[in-house]
């Protein structure tokens, strides 16, 4: 887990109103390893969603470099609700990102049918999406992200439209299926316990102009997150990501 | 749900049996002026006589004609100007007044400069019935378009898709729904053009 999938080095972000133009977020710096799942809190309106925006080439940057590992790195974007077409069934969604990126062969729709039944969904991919409950909306949603076989994975507050049960159930479901895959991820969450239990590295931000006030290793990999909720660990670094927000409250 | 349905169809029978029993008394009675506003009892005699000789399929058909022919065009022309609009924003934004001000004129108003301009023929009925509904379609289509789900727009930019890509796979099948109330919102109006 040494090889740096991306660095973000020294972004800034400014954005023009007529008022003037406001700096969102300031000389941002922090890398993501192969493998490395980096969650992001910041408090609301801090600037996270830009600056994932910013990692996934949707919106451009006023200063500084993001540099991936490779030369023409695939990003997978999981948004804050699922997304999902409801027009399409479960397959035809899976497949979305395979046919947009014009990447679809026997060999990926292959792989992506066994991601549909190995995730639980083997019962529902010829149905749509409105007979699905949300925390399978959700898995069919990472299953289409993963389907492209991305570089990196970018997950903004993913969970946020789920309600709190179904939210820790997912959120664990997602957390073991990106590490089974192996790809690399940055999560952006106003949750701190959320951030803590998906997340290898957790990046804090201050609110805007946006700054990384602190870079927090977990180290709990291995543990459920119902244990790493109960470990002494996570507890010093709730507290500690606490007060770093707090501040900028 | 059945028994509901039924009385909701009972009921407006029953109000269309005492609109027509209403107006045929006014009419008989003189409350109402039958020269002007006719009555049902009129209507239908006249109506026995036009079938009788046959001369009501002759109008019925042309007037179909017209409509359809109105509508076929007036639908085409409305999506194909929604997505140059939903493609161009330039055009979009230089559109706009326009169909601002297009659709508050009041077209039947026009009637006589239009029997003018094309003439007194079906060249007429298809300009007024386009008149009336290309401009509320287009307007109806293109908002329709414009406020396709942004988290998906955002999904799709993510996968790399082409404008093409977004409007065909994705702001089209969005708003299936938009142009199926636009086309019955289209076919009334064309009516009232042809």
């Amino acid at each position: 887990m040494d090889k740096n999938i991306l660095t973000v080095e020294n972004v800034s972000k400014e954005f023009d109103t007529k008022d003037g133009s406001i700096l969102a977020i300031e000389n941002i710096n922090f890398d993501v390893k192969e493998g490395e799942i980096i969650s992001i809190v910041g408090t609301s309106g801090c600037g996270k969603s830009t600056l994932l925006n910013i990692i996934a080439g949707l919106e451009d940057k006023t200063s500084g470099n993001i540099i991936f590992d490779s030369l023409e790195p695939r990003i997978s974007y999981m948004l804050q609700n699922d997304a999902l077409l409801p027009w399409k069934t479960v397959y035809e969604n899976a497949i979305l990102g395979l046919e947009l990126l014009k990447i679809k062969d026997e060999n990926s729709v292959e792989k992506t049918k066994k991601m549909i039944m190995e995730y639980g969904l083997a019962d529902f991919i010829d149905k749509k999406p409105v007979s699905l409950s949300g925390g399978m909306k959700q898995r069919v949603a990472l299953i289409r992200s993963l389907a492209i076989n991305p570089d990196l994975l970018l997950l903004d507050e993913p969970f946020s439209a789920l309600d709190y049960y179904t939210r820790l159930t997912i959120s664990e479901d997602v957390l073991n299926l990106i590490k089974k895959s192996g790809k690399s991820a940055i999560i952006i969450t106003h949750d701190i316990q959320e951030a803590l239990s998906l997340g290898d590295r957790v990046v804090v931000l201050s609110s805007r102009p946006s700054v990384v006030k602190n870079i927090y290793d977990v180290n709990l990999s291995g543990l459920t997150i119902l244990e790493k909720r109960k470990s002494q660990v996570f507890m010093d670094l709730y507290e500690k990501i606490w007060r770093d927000l707090d501040d900028e409250i | 749900m059945m028994k509901y349905k039924l009385k909701v169809v009972s009921t407006q029978i029953i109000i269309i049996i005492v609109l027509l029993t209403l107006w045929e008394y006014g009419a008989k009675t003189g409350i109402i002026n039958s020269f002007i506003f006719s009555s049902p009892s009129k209507i239908i005699s006249t109506l026995v006589s036009l079938v009788d000789t046959g001369e009501i399929f002759v109008h019925l058909g042309v007037t179909l004609g017209e409509v359809l022919l109105s509508f076929t065009l007036g639908i085409l022309i409305a999506f194909i100007l929604s997505v140059v609009m939903y493609e161009s924003k330039f055009l979009a934004d230089i559109l706009d007044p326009f169909l601002t001000v297009l659709n508050s004129l009041p077209k039947v108003a026009l009637g006589p400069i239009i029997i003018i301009w094309v003439g007194a023929n079906t060249n007429a009925i298809i300009t007024m019935a386009l008149m009336i509904n290309v401009i509320i379609s287009i307007i109806t289509i293109y908002t329709g378009f414009m406020h396709t789900d942004p988290l998906k727009v955002k999904l799709f930019k993510s996968f790399k898709a082409s404008k093409r890509q977004i409007l065909c796979k994705l702001v089209i099948p969005a708003n299936i729904s938009t142009i199926m109330s636009s086309l019955k919102i289209n076919i009334s109006l064309t009516l009232i053009g042809s």
